[in-house]
């Protein structure tokens, strides 16, 4: 697929800045036009996004075969032939996708296309928030498509800035110290990552398919090969203690992100500040790029230290799952609750991972899908009374269900889809992945079941608190739900209704590529226990 | 004899240029009173000039005046950054409100900033411990002058007279250093002889310790490594901030580029075999780039840490400039030319970055008249273009992609981690994380809180805006095509004599 002779990958990464660049040059009163201009340029990315999901062959594995990559672009972008001791510097701007990425591409032009319109009411500086907002967007589209080390890591840092101009600008009273901090923490990853990346680079090589000369390479599938290791280079070989400091500073770099315990606190901060939609965006998408990157990176390039640190993984999921949970019961504030609960179920993610089988990983994967529509929802839900009352303490409400009833219905769906209903979307992931490792950490597992109760707990004590009850008097006079509001909430519900009832729609799409990525993992620690 | 001066006459064109600038600028200074900006004008014209010439002997490697300089590719790539930089620097000196209020003094303004430069050509070709002082000294005598040209603000003054000291005593350890190396090697002033001395004959390795001990804390005064940088800050804050951005780049290039020759030349072992290509051996076991490990560590580290806590532009941008010292100082320390290439591709992205942001201090000083950093409380919603390009600026300074500043970064861990100096990349990477919190800073006051009293608009000029996106733009296409700042830099690491 291609328009214009570009394709569709490039046109949905880079469809956003054409979009910030329009909004730029709309002179300032036209808060209208920049507004409608960041809904098009989303909502064709959504359309692209669409076109992809109907075109994508379920057939194909992905992961580390070249072949089995999808709506691949690949072209040189920089090749410095230099001297002989430098060697050859060559860089690809190389972008596809398989299983793994398209349900979060999916994902991600749903959220940003919702998210444009949780933004309409934004207050001041629309023209930099919507520019700011799209070059996020980019950042994150760029993420899931990019095939090629250096690539991804310029596009994980694209989205830094923007972020921490939105949560700064716009954001609430602590806003700057919760910028800062989201900063700061996921530089920290990004060095250690990007220092990883270099050692991964140093040690990569491949054949120059013009004169057949070793170059050494950022191709992400290169580097999943053990036979493309030079000998005696720094990470050749398998579970050397270079290997082990490598996984390790690239594990950290995707744990921020994530976020693992103990490298969450940021996440409570950034989310409580952030406006609506960028909360949306952080807890649908961004969190995702963590776990992205583990499935994508760590695991496909260092299989035998996935398999040696599988149960330390298992561990922080399990604390991820109940500390979470627990946390999200003692707050107050409505949005820390759904921040809190994001780590929670994050954690059911990680343990999916974990079981490095293939319902784990499915379930893991589904659970990143799901959990970006739910806790979008969430937020948004959130984001609806904060308009109104300017509050989210969870004690300030109260019989809202009376006065606020569409709201009440829609807020039902997700609250239960949290929780995992049977017949919503996150009970589906939650139970393959809990399935998926019980064969392999079975006291952890059971353990871990636990959060599930921990978050039916407070999730329906929070419905009681909020809109069961007395009504109080202060909000009898609250509006219900506008359209605009029903609009953004709306088509997510659907998603996590209909993929409660056929989550092979989704499903099917990853089977191969899981499939692969499980086996990929197996064989590479098979063959590093074989060795010693 | 004759022919041979005569010869390399032929190739000093650039440094005779600068020389006959500095007169012409004098006698038009002297002439034409009725035009005070004409010197200025005759000095970016000769500047200019000069770098052509310089431009044109690329691909000469050869030694001049027996043995006194080199004219290289090394020297040549050091040359064009110190007069791109000169250059630039007289396009802001144009605009600057501070040289302005001395229009009178231009003259002498002009004649010294060139002199400066040439200062700087000769230290990038100096092959000779004669040579090497003698450029230091020229560039240092013309610096102190400048550093106190506005002699009508106190500091200006104050930091002058703090930066002749600091110079006296490091130029007085550096030629003591050099008197016990001349002993040591017997008799040996050019790079070449002591290197010829040191892999031939065993010396006392204490005293030769001592004798580079005292070179590199001439060397590091010049570019503010720690514990040789107490002068930065408050120079960087009485200067003039023309000559601070002056000062903070072309200086510390030519700094770089002597530390750098003196020890591949002199220090290196010519005839080491078993060494990957582009791999350097050190002499008599003696491993001075663990000396130069720790000083890179230290100033990082410091340069870091103490920018935190300013208030002041200038004295941030300092502390901040000695940390970027430090930076590439990790790629003289892994001993290769790809470390060595690597510090050439981040004096071509620190050029950039470091002077766009001292000339929006300038600009904003200009019509602010503070150089505070709560003067830059709300100044994106003041002047919106001059704000975002000090955002490019201040993240390209951090090294976060896609601006230029990422790839001098990249570059720098690649070299080190390709020679396994991992824990010193590790302590790299934790320092740009700690620098951006105080870059963040200046970003924060402008566009996350609102402007303080006068919240009134700012507009620049036309062509004062065009200077900032030349920098600007560079900045950032470079972080996404940087091809050519590589290859330069490859092309670039090759010495006069040396393998």
């Amino acid at each position: 697929m291609a328009f214009l002779g570009i394709g569709v990958l490039s046109w949905i990464t880079f469809l956003p800045i054409i979009g910030m660049v329009l909004i730029l040059l709309i002179p300032k009163e036209k808060l209208d036009a920049m507004k409608w201009t960041a809904a098009a340029a989303t909502f064709f990315q959504l359309v692209l996004a669409v076109m992809i999901y109907f075109n994508f062959n379920k057939g194909f594995t992905g992961i580390n075969s070249v072949d089995g990559m999808q709506l691949v672009e690949k072209m040189s972008w920089i090749d410095i032939r230099g001297v002989p001791w430098f060697g050859r510097i060559s860089i690809e701007y190389f972008v596809g996708v398989d299983g793994l990425s398209v349900p979060m591409v999916i994902l991600t032009a749903l959220i940003s296309f919702i998210a444009v319109f949780a933004s309409w009411n934004i207050p001041k500086a629309l023209k930099g928030y919507m520019a700011m907002l799209l070059l996020l967007d980019t950042g994150m589209m760029g993420v899931f498509v990019s095939l090629d080390f250096f690539l991804f890591y310029v596009f994980w840092e694209v989205m830094l800035l923007p972020m921490y101009f939105l949560i700064g600008i716009w954001g609430g009273p602590r806003r700057e110290y919760a910028a800062i901090k989201f900063f700061l923490y996921t530089l920290l990853g990004s060095v250690l990552m990007l220092l990883a990346m270099i050692a991964l680079y140093f040690s990569v090589t491949i054949a120059d398919p013009a004169t057949g000369e070793r170059i050494y390479t950022f191709n992400m599938l290169a580097m999943m090969d053990a036979a493309n290791f030079q000998p005696g280079s720094l990470l050749a070989g398998t579970g050397t203690y270079w290997r082990h400091l490598a996984y390790i500073a690239l594990f950290i770099g995707f744990a921020i992100k994530v976020p693992i315990f103990p490298f969450h606190t940021w996440l409570p901060d950034a989310h409580v500040e952030a406006p609506t939609a960028i909360s949306v965006i952080l807890a649908g998408v961004l969190l995702k790029m963590g776990t992205y990157g583990l499935l994508r990176i760590s695991y496909p390039m260092f299989p035998e230290l996935a398999n040696y640190y599988a149960w330390a993984l298992a561990l922080v999921a399990l604390i991820n799952i109940i500390y979470g949970a627990l946390c999200a019961m003692a707050q107050q504030d409505f949005k820390k609750l759904i921040a809190y609960s994001s780590i929670s179920h994050m954690g059911i993610v990680l343990l999916g991972m974990a079981a490095l089988n293939t319902q784990g990983m499915m379930g893991a994967v589904f659970q990143m899908f799901n959990h970006g529509t739910i806790t979008a929802m969430l937020f948004l839900i959130v984001g609806v009374i904060y308009d109104r009352a300017h509050t989210r303490d969870l004690d300030a409400f109260g019989g809202l269900a009376i006065t606020m009833p569409k709201y009440t219905g829609i807020m039902t769906v997700a609250f239960f889809a949290a929780l995992g209903l049977p017949g919503l979307s996150g009970f589906i992931s939650e139970a393959f992945s809990f399935l998926g490792a019980f064969q392999t950490f079975r006291t952890m597992t059971i353990i871990a079941t636990l959060g599930i109760v921990l978050t039916a707990a407070y999730m329906l004590w929070t419905l009681q608190r909020v809109f069961l009850g007395q009504p109080n008097e202060k909000w009898a006079s609250m509006p219900d739900i506008n359209g605009r509001e029903m609009f953004t909430l709306v088509p997510l519900a659907v998603v996590v209704l209909v993929l409660g009832i056929y989550p092979s729609l989704l499903l099917d799409l990853m089977t191969s590529s899981l499939n692969h990525l499980v086996e990929v993992v197996k064989l590479g620690g098979a063959a590093a226990t074989s060795m010693h | 004899m004759v022919e041979q001066v005569l010869q390399s006459l032929a190739k000093f064109l650039p440094e005779t240029t600068l020389a006959a600038t500095i007169c012409v600028a004098i006698l038009a200074g002297i002439i034409v009173r009725s035009r005070p900006r004409l010197p200025l004008l005759i000095a970016f014209l000769g500047v200019g000039l000069s770098m052509v010439f310089s431009v044109q002997e690329m691909g000469t490697s050869q030694s001049l005046f027996s043995g006194m300089l080199a004219v290289d590719p090394f020297a040549i790539f050091f040359k064009i950054i110190v007069g791109a930089c000169a250059l630039i620097i007289i396009l802001f000196s144009l605009y600057s409100a501070e040289v302005r209020i001395a229009i009178s003094r231009m003259t002498e303004y002009s004649s010294l900033l060139v002199a400066m430069t040439l200062g700087m050509y000769l230290m990038a070709g100096a092959t000779n411990l004669l040579m090497i002082v003698l450029s230091i000294e020229l560039t240092g005598l013309s610096s102190y002058v400048l550093a106190g040209y506005t002699k009508e603000a106190p500091d200006s003054s104050e930091a002058a007279l703090k930066y002749i000291i600091y110079g006296a005593l490091s130029t007085g350890l550096m030629l003591y250093g050099i008197s016990i190396l001349f002993g040591l090697t017997g008799g040996a002033t050019d790079l070449y002889s002591i290197n010829r001395a040191l892999s031939s004959t065993a010396v006392n390795p204490i005293a030769l310790l001592v004798a580079t001990l005292l070179i590199i804390a001439g060397l590091g005064y010049k570019i503010s490594a720690v514990p040789f940088h107490f002068w930065t800050p408050d120079v960087y804050e009485g200067a003039p901030v023309t000559i601070t951005a002056f000062l903070s780049v072309a200086s510390k290039a030519a700094g770089f580029a002597i530390l750098i020759r003196f020890f591949k030349v002199s220090f290196i072992d010519a005839n080491a075999m078993g060494l990957p290509a582009g791999f350097w051996a050190i002499v008599q076991g003696f491993e001075w780039n663990k000396i130069i490990a720790i000083l890179s560590v230290l100033t990082m580290t410091l340069g870091n840490l103490v920018a935190v806590w300013q208030n002041n532009m200038k004295r941030l941008l300092a502390y901040s400039s000695i940390a970027h010292a430090g930076y590439m100082l990790m790629g003289v320390v892994v001993l290769s030319d790809k470390g060595l290439a690597a510090v050439m591709v981040y004096f071509v992205v620190y050029l950039l970055m470091n002077l766009g942001a001292f000339y929006v201090v300038m600009l904003v000083a200009n019509k602010t008249g503070s150089e505070d950093i709560d003067s830059y409380r709300g100044l994106g919603y003041r002047t919106p273009l001059v704000s975002v390009a000090m955002v490019v600026f201040l993240i390209s300074l951090a090294g976060i992609p896609p601006t230029a500043g990422f790839i001098g970064k990249l570059f720098l861990f690649a070299s080190l981690l390709d020679a396994q100096w991992i824990w010193l990349a590790i302590v790299g990477a934790i320092n740009s994380v700690i620098s951006l919190y105080y870059y963040v800073r200046i970003v924060r006051n402008m566009f996350l809180r609102d402007p303080e009293g006068d919240a009134s608009p700012i507009q620049f000029s036309v062509p004062q805006v065009a200077i900032l996106l030349l920098l600007a733009i560079p900045t950032l296409v470079f972080g996404l095509y940087y091809s050519p700042i590589v290859e330069l830099a490859n092309a670039s690491v090759m010495m006069f004599g040396v393998r």
